[in-house]
């Protein structure tokens, strides 16, 4: 699986950057906070996790789609005097390439410590859906090619790439709704998620269509929710009270050829990830086999599928039986989204499945098992309905984001 | 002045300094389907850009294609998002693979152009219409007027052309 392709990350950064705290807001909907007010709350929370004061950090680094707030406000608000920061536009794709840039900008010597978010009241203010105010902005040059055909929400923009992928493999939608089943079994054993209801093939295929072949369920849900996750040298990590989650590799906005106008070019059901996967595993220097976990960005059920495949976790083409034959399931061989990810989780363009990724690798994720002297959880391993949804072993991680058919990023994280 | 036109209700309007655009709307309003093609690579490209995506230069032509393909793909949307849609469900987006250039300059590559399915005469299609396109189905581009100076391209049932029997379609239970 490894090659000798030069890498973005330099190979002799493997290990030596780590994220050293979490942290999150509730996912709500009609929150009645500012997104300058979640980032601040999930900044503090992230602080807390690894024991940080305001002192501490001197980086920070946001993205949005127009639609969030800025560093110097939330950084301002905590009493953190920044050394570095940028706000960056992008939505899914944007975590892990993020944390590339803070190992970047650390290891130039800008700042020490940095701070990652992304704040959104994707419900309450900008719908994630595109519905609202956006859907009836006026159409202007290149837009009109796509929005004045009513191609415009995420579900319009990608259905044509699903469907390609059902016309040339076969793949079945009842295979492709096992993705919503197993995501929706995590969510029924965390605490935190909006939707924990669990959920069969037959009412994922029985729910309302919205574009074909995309039905109501195999949409991500809208949420308000503010995260941040914080990086900074391994060595200084390993200082703090949380276990470390060591950076293996990174890749960041890898695509397609044509980017934008992905669908000029072929196939079409070949997404970013067929390239980014020739970076990921040479930067982090293993493949997919030796992955415990994985964090495969569920906008739709079909893109948590399409970017398996494409990153090598089964052969092309075999994706929906990979996704349907318990695999992806907690107590399968590579769980998926252990949290419930964007499908019922909450939706926050992909940080929340790099923080659950990161508590996995700890073995502190939060679920129902009970709570031992120490404070942490006793995990019981007992994955049923409101049980534990700790990976054993977890050792090794992949986050495979996606921002469209045309562009990924991806991040191999370790148990420090 | 921009250029500024209503269509079902939506506003769309074209920049003064967006050039590329002005032209292909022009033409299409002429109904007369033109790409640029890169004087350096002899390649069309589709939408217009400033520049040809296999050699990088400014250069290039507004050539005549003709407006015929098949369809690559498509989704049919049953949920409209944007308020102008709203009574225009259910609905097809095509991609579609003109016949002209299909397959260079690599195996996978066209020149694949969005569009409705719409009727001959630019009506968004009836059910019992989308019901019989597919991938593969072979259609025929029709222009509907948004202003002076502006139309867009959309497609429709190629009847004269042989159709496959029947097109790929999404299995519905």
């Amino acid at each position: 699986m490894t090659s000798d392709l030069d890498a973005t990350t330099s190979k002799g950064l493997r290990n030596r950057y780590a994220i050293c705290g979490v942290g999150e807001t509730d996912y709500m909907r009609g929150s009645k906070y500012s997104t300058r007010s979640l980032a601040t709350w999930a900044v503090k929370n992230a602080m807390d996790d690894a024991g940080l004061t305001a002192a501490d950090i001197d980086g920070m680094l946001s993205y949005s789609g127009n639609d969030s707030t800025f560093s110097t406000f939330v950084a301002g608000d905590l009493g953190i005097r920044l050394n570095f920061y940028m706000d960056v536009h992008g939505g899914g794709s944007s975590t892990e390439a993020l944390v590339g840039i803070a190992t970047g900008v650390i290891e130039a010597g800008m700042c020490n410590t940095v701070a990652i978010f992304r704040a959104m009241n994707g419900y309450s203010q900008v719908r994630i859906g595109g519905t609202g105010a956006r859907s009836a902005a006026p159409i202007t040059g290149d837009q009109i090619h796509m929005r004045a055909y009513g191609w415009q929400s995420a579900g319009q923009m990608f259905a044509p790439t699903f469907m390609r992928h059902l016309h040339d493999y076969g793949t079945t939608p009842a295979q492709v709704a096992a993705v919503k089943v197993a995501h929706s079994k995590h969510a029924s054993n965390n605490p935190k998620a909006y939707y924990r209801k669990r959920y069969t093939v037959e009412e994922v295929l029985a729910s309302r269509m919205i574009c074909k072949p995309l039905h109501l369920l195999d949409c991500c849900v809208e949420t308000d929710n503010a995260t941040c996750i914080i990086v900074t040298r391994t060595e200084r990590a390993r200082d703090l009270r949380p276990r470390p989650a060591l950076v293996r590799g990174v890749v960041g906005r890898c695509c397609r050829p044509r980017a934008d106008n992905y669908y000029q070019h072929g196939p079409l059901a070949t997404v970013a990830g067929h390239y980014a996967k020739d970076l990921l595993w040479p930067n982090a220097g293993l493949g997919p086999s030796e992955v415990d976990l994985t964090g495969s960005y569920d906008a739709f059920t079909f893109t948590a599928m399409l970017q398996l495949e494409d990153y090598g976790f089964c052969a092309k083409g075999e994706g929906g039986d990979y996704v349907s034959n318990g695999a992806i399931e907690l107590g399968g061989a590579r769980p998926n989204n252990t949290s419930g990810g964007h499908l019922c989780e909450g939706y926050t363009h992909g940080m929340n499945m790099v923080i659950e990724n990161v508590r996995q690798l700890r073995g502190e994720v939060d679920d129902s098992c009970p709570i031992g002297p120490d404070g942490a959880p006793e995990h019981t391993y007992d994955y049923g309905e409101g049980g534990c949804r700790q990976v054993r072993g977890a050792e090794i991680s992949a986050n495979l984001g996606w921002g469209t058919p045309g562009l990924g990023s991806a991040m191999v994280l370790e148990r420090g | 002045m921009p250029l500024r036109g209503e269509y079902l209700g939506m506003t769309l309007t074209i920049d003064d300094v967006d050039e590329e655009n002005r032209e292909f709307f022009r033409y299409c309003h002429a109904g007369d389907f033109r790409l640029q093609r890169g004087r350096k690579s002899g390649l069309l490209r589709y939408p217009p850009t400033t520049a040809c995506p296999w050699t990088s230069d400014r250069e290039s032509d507004w050539v005549s294609v003709e407006g015929k393909g098949i369809v690559h793909t498509y989704t049919e949307v049953r949920h409209p998002i944007q308020p102008a849609f709203r009574d225009l469900v259910p609905y097809l987006i095509l991609l579609v693979d003109l016949d002209t250039q299909k397959g260079e300059p690599t195996e996978h590559e066209a020149l694949r152009v969005a569009g409705n399915l719409v009727t001959p005469d630019g009506a968004f299609a009836p059910p019992e219409t989308i019901e019989r396109v597919g991938i593969g189905t072979r259609v025929r581009m029709v222009f509907v007027e948004v202003c002076e100076g502006m139309s867009i391209p959309h497609w429709t049932i190629d009847e004269e052309a042989e159709q496959p029997d029947p097109p790929w379609r999404y299995p519905d239970a």
